[in-house]
C-alpha cells in the first residue's frame, strides 16, 4: 500500500468537494455518478495505476485508463488534478467557455491524461481493447483500465467489444462497471433491465469479480484482486456496486442527481458533509 | 486532347490491397483490421506476411472503429476495411467522437462504393458517404481514379500523420494513371489541358471524363480535364486556375450531388469566382440492383451525360 486507507478515503472526500463546487461553478454537470465514483478513482489513481504524469499521449510501460461514460468527468478531472497531471485551481475551469475541461473528456483541447474523448456512450470498451492490442504488440506487459456506466451497457457496441475480448484472450484488460442501478430516466430495472451482468459477461467468456465500490477498503483490494487474475486467458469485469451520489446524502439513492447541479443553499449542505482534506481549489 | 490508353482493367480495390501490402512491408507500424470482408478488400496478401499485425474483428463494425481509434495509442497505423456504408454511416458517431474528434491516425478504407457495387442494391450502394465524411473536422477524404492511383494513394496515407477516409470500389476499370506516380494529398492532377470548360472528375469518373473529353473533341470543344482525387482539403488553387481560364465547369462523381465534390467546389467558386457550374452525380435518390455499367447508364453517370452538361454549361456562359 502506498497510503493508508484513512489517507485514501480523504483523498476522496477532497474529490467529492471538488466534484461538487465545480458542477454548483458552472450551474451543470453530472455530480451523482461523480460522487459515487470518488472512491474507485482515488483507489486506481492513488494506489493501483502505474502512469507518469508527464503525460505522453502513447503510454508506452504505463497503464492505461479509459472512462467510457464520460459524463462523469468530474470525478476524473479532480482525480488527475491532485494526482499532478495538472493545477488544481484549473478546475475552476469546468464546462467554460476556453478551457480545457469540457463538459465531456477530449483530447481535443490538449488536456494531460485523457487519451480518446468520450460522452456519447458505449465506446470505451473498444478503444481500450484497440490499446491493449497494440501493447501486446508492442511487447508491453502493462495494464489497460476502463470505467462504464450499466446504463451505458444498454449501447450495443459494448457487447461486440465484450464478445471480441476474451476471444482474443486480452487478458490485461480490467474492466469495471459503474454498477449504481440508475440512468437519466430512472432505475436501469424499469428503464430496460440488464438482468444479471455477471451470468452475460461470464457466458461472454470474461472472469467476472464483484466489490463494493464506496469502501476503499474493498475496492483497493478489489483492484489489486483483479490484477492477480490476469494473465490467464481472460478479460476481467469487476462489478463495482455504488450508490449514485455516494457522500451527499440528498443526492443518494435516486437518479435524480444525474445530472443536476446543486444550488448555494444545497452547496452548502453537500459541503459540510465533506471534510476539506487537501485544500479546496 | 492527350491520348489516353490503358492495356488492362483491374478493380481499385486491389490497387488498395497491393498498397497496404507495400505500406506494411515499408513500416511495421502498419496494422490492418477487417469486419468479415477479408476478400473483398483484397487484404490477403498483408494478412499472409503480416498475419500478427492483421485483426480479424467480425461482423462488428463500430467495435473495429473503437479498436482502431484505441491502436493508435502505442503507435500503430490502423488501416480498417469493409465495404463504404459499413464504414460510414454505421460507424459515423464512432468515427465522429473516437476518430475524428480524438484526432487519431486512423485510416478508413472503404470499398465498393457507389452504384458500381451493382447487383447488391441499395441496401449496399453508399452515395452518401463522401458528404458525411468531409464535414467531420480534420477528416482527409480521398476517392482515387484507378489501380495504380489507389495503390499510391494507399501508400501516401500511411506516411500522413492523421484521421483520413479512403474510398474505392468493386469494378475493373481501365488502368491508365502512373504505375510510379507519386500520390500528393490535396493536389490535383492536371488530365489535360483546354480552354472552353473544365471538367473536374473523381474516382470511377476520371476515365469516364477522358472518355467524355474524346468525344467533345470531335464537336470542336476543347475540355480541360481535372482529377481532384483528395476531396478534402480540396486543391481550391488549381481549380480556380482552371476555372478562371474556361469560365465554366462540370463536376462529376459516383456520388449524391448533395454533399459531395460537386457541392465543395460549388462553394469554392461562390465565395472565389462565381461560375455557371453543371453537376453529374446521382439527384437525391437511393440506388437498386443492377450490372455496374447499367445503373451508371440509367443514374446518368456515363461519358455522354458529361459531354451534354458540358455543352450546357458553355451555354450559359456569359
Amino acid at each position: 500500500m502506498k497510503h493508508t486507507i484513512k489517507e485514501l478515503e480523504d483523498i476522496a472526500s477532497q474529490i467529492r468537494r471538488d466534484i461538487v463546487r465545480m458542477v454548483h461553478g458552472c450551474q451543470s454537470g453530472h455530480p451523482g455518478g461523480s460522487l459515487g465514483c470518488a472512491d474507485f478513482f482515488t483507489a486506481l489513481y492513488f494506489e493501483v495505476l502505474n502512469y507518469n504524469t508527464d503525460f505522453k499521449m502513447d503510454g508506452v510501460g504505463e497503464d492505461l485508463f479509459f472512462l467510457s461514460n464520460g459524463h462523469i468527468s468530474p470525478v476524473w478531472y479532480s482525480t488527475l488534478a491532485h494526482a499532478g497531471f495538472f493545477n488544481k485551481s484549473e478546475l475552476a475551469t469546468f464546462r467554460k467557455l476556453d478551457s480545457r475541461l469540457q463538459g465531456h473528456p477530449t483530447t481535443h483541447e490538449g488536456l494531460p491524461g485523457i487519451r480518446v474523448a468520450s460522452g456519447s456512450l458505449g465506446q470505451g470498451m473498444s478503444v481500450a481493447i484497440g490499446a491493449a492490442l497494440t501493447k501486446r504488440l508492442n511487447g508491453d506487459k502493462s495494464y489497460v483500465f476502463t470505467l462504464h456506466g450499466d446504463g451505458e451497457l444498454q449501447e450495443g457496441q459494448n457487447w461486440e467489444a465484450a464478445m471480441f475480448a476474451p476471444f482474443h484472450e486480452l487478458d490485461t484488460l480490467i474492466c469495471s462497471v459503474d454498477y449504481n442501478g440508475q440512468q437519466i430516466d430512472g432505475p436501469t430495472k424499469k428503464v430496460l433491465s440488464l438482468d444479471s451482468l455477471q451470468a452475460k459477461f461470464e457466458a461472454f467468456g470474461w472472469h467476472v469479480i464483484n466489490t463494493d465500490g464506496n469502501d476503499m477498503q474493498a475496492i483497493v483490494e478489489g483492484l489489486h484482486y483483479a490484477k492477480t487474475l490476469t494473465g490467464k486467458g481472460k478479460p476481467i469485469l469487476n462489478l463495482m456496486s455504488t450508490q449514485m451520489g455516494a457522500g451527499v446524502d440528498y443526492m443518494m439513492g435516486s437518479h435524480k442527481w444525474h445530472g443536476t447541479a446543486p444550488n448555494d443553499e444545497q452547496l452548502a449542505a453537500a459541503l459540510a458533509q465533506l471534510p476539506e482534506t487537501l485544500g479546496d481549489y | 486532347m492527350k491520348k489516353y490508353t490503358y492495356t488492362e482493367k483491374k478493380d481499385t480495390r486491389s490497387g488498395f490491397g497491393a498498397g497496404l501490402h507495400e505500406a506494411g512491408k515499408k513500416n511495421e507500424n502498419v496494422v490492418a483490421l477487417c469486419a468479415d470482408l477479408v476478400g473483398s478488400l483484397k487484404m490477403d496478401a498483408f494478412i499472409k506476411d503480416f498475419p500478427e499485425r492483421f485483426t480479424q474483428v467480425g461482423i462488428a463494425e463500430a467495435n473495429m472503429i473503437g479498436i482502431a481509434a484505441g491502436m493508435t495509442i502505442g503507435g500503430k497505423i490502423p488501416f480498417t476495411g469493409t465495404f463504404a456504408n459499413f464504414s460510414t454511416g454505421r460507424v459515423y458517431d464512432q468515427i465522429r467522437q473516437s476518430v475524428a474528434y480524438s484526432n487519431k491516425n486512423v485510416k478508413i478504407c472503404a470499398s465498393h462504393a457507389g452504384l458500381t457495387l451493382g447487383e447488391d442494391g441499395a441496401t449496399h450502394q453508399i452515395l452518401e458517404d463522401i458528404g458525411l465524411m468531409k464535414m467531420l473536422p480534420g477528416m482527409v477524404v480521398i476517392n482515387p481514379c484507378d489501380y495504380n492511383q489507389t495503390k499510391a494513394a494507399t501508400l501516401a496515407i500511411a506516411e500522413y500523420e492523421g484521421p483520413v477516409y479512403l474510398r474505392f470500389g468493386r469494378p475493373v476499370i481501365p488502368v491508365f494513371t502512373d504505375p510510379d506516380q507519386k500520390f500528393e494529398i490535396g493536389k490535383a492532377w492536371m488530365v489535360n489541358e483546354g480552354t472552353d470548360v473544365t471538367i473536374i472528375a473523381t474516382g470511377h469518373m476520371v476515365w469516364k471524363a477522358i472518355e467524355a473529353g474524346e468525344k467533345l473533341a470531335e464537336l470542336g470543344i476543347d475540355a480541360e480535364i481535372i482529377n481532384i482525387h483528395t476531396i478534402k482539403p480540396l486543391d481550391d488553387e488549381a481549380i480556380l486556375k482552371s476555372v478562371k481560364k474556361t469560365g465554366c465547369v462540370v463536376t462529376c462523381e459516383e456520388h449524391n450531388k448533395f454533399g459531395g465534390l460537386g457541392e465543395s467546389v460549388a462553394r469554392l467558386l461562390t465565395t472565389e469566382l462565381p461560375t455557371p457550374q453543371e453537376f453529374v452525380a446521382t439527384n437525391d435518390t437511393f440506388g437498386e440492383s443492377g450490372t455496374p455499367d447499367q445503373l451508371m447508364s440509367k443514374y446518368g453517370l456515363d461519358a455522354v451525360n458529361i459531354v451534354e452538361a458540358a455543352q450546357k454549361v458553355i451555354g450559359r456562359k456569359k
